[in-house]
């Protein structure tokens, strides 16, 4: 207990003094997960759409696929790209393991099965008329696509938080790929790990209370989202 | 067509990264040499003198050698004569020199139950907590000291088995408070422990038989090998470690005013 107890003051304080190490940290982490989740909106956007307005064989294999994605270990996604990135692998030419990008990627492929499966479910559940209306007024395709995304905004905006909570708290594959370096790929997460392993518990803690505090912001943007996507009046 | 569309998606995505870059230099070392603050002296002061940029990737010993042998990182820094040698005579690595060594040490509840205290050698210490079955936690991940725990039973001429051994698959902060938890016995790096030794009830029970000493090699990755590795930035960093002044900074580097490497160079027997 009291361990704890000094660990989470030692923590606070490392935060407010602006400890400078910290917060590049606290910027890496950051910087790599909205590059990833961007990256990851416009493919998510349309292999949903592609999976709840087409018809073609294999639509329900492909979104069962996407659903098993969502339980597939973080470390999993690390090892398969630590492989594919590797100089012997396939994409060893490019040197892109141990850097930003690698861990960006690594994200990427983390957040969007979480991406495609809550907007198909949003897209299951809204009304396909939104699509015909927009058609018969004569709306050309894109047009008529994005009429339909913001009739599901909410969904995504919940999905999107969802796909960030995920990555930006996520230490095996970043750990993996990126490597840990400093000043370069140690973000919150792998700094976690790292401080702890060092015995560091103060730092730890105060990384976590970093995490702690942007769930919260997530969750009450998706909050303050979903009450304005009330059904009542 | 498809590797042509490939490697220009992949070139979008590295803009402006240092690849191929004489400037950056990719250093894998043990967790043990990072977690210590070692490498953040020293690596500071060999930038500033050669403005190569090092980064650092903490492993296992294991994992660093393999990095070295698919040639993913540029040069490695870590503890296991034995598998070092082997890395070298296999053809992955070239100019292998010594840079300073540290020691292990036993731990263990302070009531001591196996009574290794009264041991001589340090063989002498696992034949004993062979005999009294008391748990033994091993780190079981193909560190470097995990590699050199398997040889001291073999030396000891004891083969741990049976439930009183156990394997964690953990690094050396998290054995040591497994350790910690269920009073059993376990083999650390001097670092680890100074740094975790005020946060635990175990005691240091055990050291300085010449088995425990740890040598730590610094070994370029074999450009003949990897044409594109940065070979001449590898034997700058070599020079550097094995240079007077460096073996000056290792030799003074204290952690809670203890002394954790010896300097090889000078000191090699």
């Amino acid at each position: 207990m009291d361990v704890l107890l000094t660990s989470t003051a030692e923590a606070f304080r490392l935060l407010f003094s602006g400890n400078p190490e910290i917060w590049e940290i606290v910027g890496i982490s950051f910087r790599v997960s909205s590059m990833a989740i961007l990256a990851a909106v416009p493919p998510a956007l349309v292999i949903a759409f592609t999976l709840a307005y087409g018809s073609f064989p294999g639509r329900r294999f492909l979104i069962s696929l996407f659903n098993t994605f969502l339980s597939v270990p973080a470390v999993v996604i690390g090892l398969t790209l630590f492989i594919i990135l590797s100089r012997q692998g396939p994409m060893g030419d490019f040197k892109l393991l141990f850097t930003q990008t690698a861990m960006g990627l690594g994200q990427f492929f983390l957040c969007l099965p979480i991406l495609v499966c809550m907007a198909h479910v949003s897209l299951q559940a809204a009304d396909r008329a939104a699509w015909e209306t927009a058609r018969t007024l004569g709306a050309n395709r894109l047009r008529a696509f994005f009429t339909v995304l913001y009739e599901i905004r909410f969904g995504l905006m919940a999905a999107l938080l969802a796909g960030y909570g995920r990555i930006i708290s996520e230490v095996g594959a970043s750990m993996m790929l990126g490597g840990n370096i400093a000043h370069y790929t140690r973000n919150i997460p792998t700094a976690i790990a790292l401080e702890t392993s060092k015995g560091a518990f103060a730092e730890g803690i105060a990384l976590g209370i970093v995490l702690l505090f942007l769930a919260f912001v997530l969750n009450s943007l998706l909050q303050y989202v979903q009450g304005k996507g009330s059904i009542n009046p | 067509m498809f590797r042509k569309a490939l490697l220009m998606a992949a070139s979008l995505l590295v803009m402006g990264q240092a690849s191929a870059d004489a400037s950056l230099l990719r250093l894998a070392t043990t967790t043990s040499t990072a977690n210590s603050g070692l490498m953040d002296l020293l690596l500071p002061k060999f930038t500033a003198e050669t403005a190569i940029e090092v980064h650092l990737i903490a492993v296992g010993t294991g994992k660093a050698l393999r990095l070295g042998r698919e040639g993913d990182v540029d040069i490695v820094l870590v503890h296991a004569r034995a598998a070092e040698d082997a890395f070298v005579d296999a053809g992955y690595g070239t100019d292998r020199a010594d840079v300073m060594y540290n020691d292990f040490i036993i731990v263990g509840p302070e009531t001591d139950p196996a009574g290794t205290a009264k041991s001589n050698t340090v063989a002498e210490v696992l034949q004993r907590i062979h005999a009294s079955e008391k748990p033994f936690i091993s780190r079981g991940d193909d560190s470097g000291t995990h590699k050199r725990e398997l040889v001291l039973w073999q030396s000891a001429s004891k083969s741990p088995d049976g439930s009183w051994y156990r394997e964690v698959g953990q690094g050396m902060g998290k054995t040591l408070q497994i350790a910690n938890e269920i009073d059993g016995y376990t083999m650390t790096d001097r670092g680890t422990w100074l740094a975790y030794e005020s946060k635990l009830d175990i005691q240091l029970l055990f050291e300085g038989d010449p088995p425990l000493f740890n040598p730590y090699g610094i070994i370029a990755v074999n450009p003949e090998r990897h044409p594109d590795v940065n070979y001449p930035g590898a034997i700058k960093l070599i020079n550097w470690m094995t240079s007077p002044a460096a073996q000056k900074m290792i030799g003074e580097f204290k952690i809670k005013g203890q002394q954790l490497f010896v300097p090889s160079v000078g000191n090699a027997s």
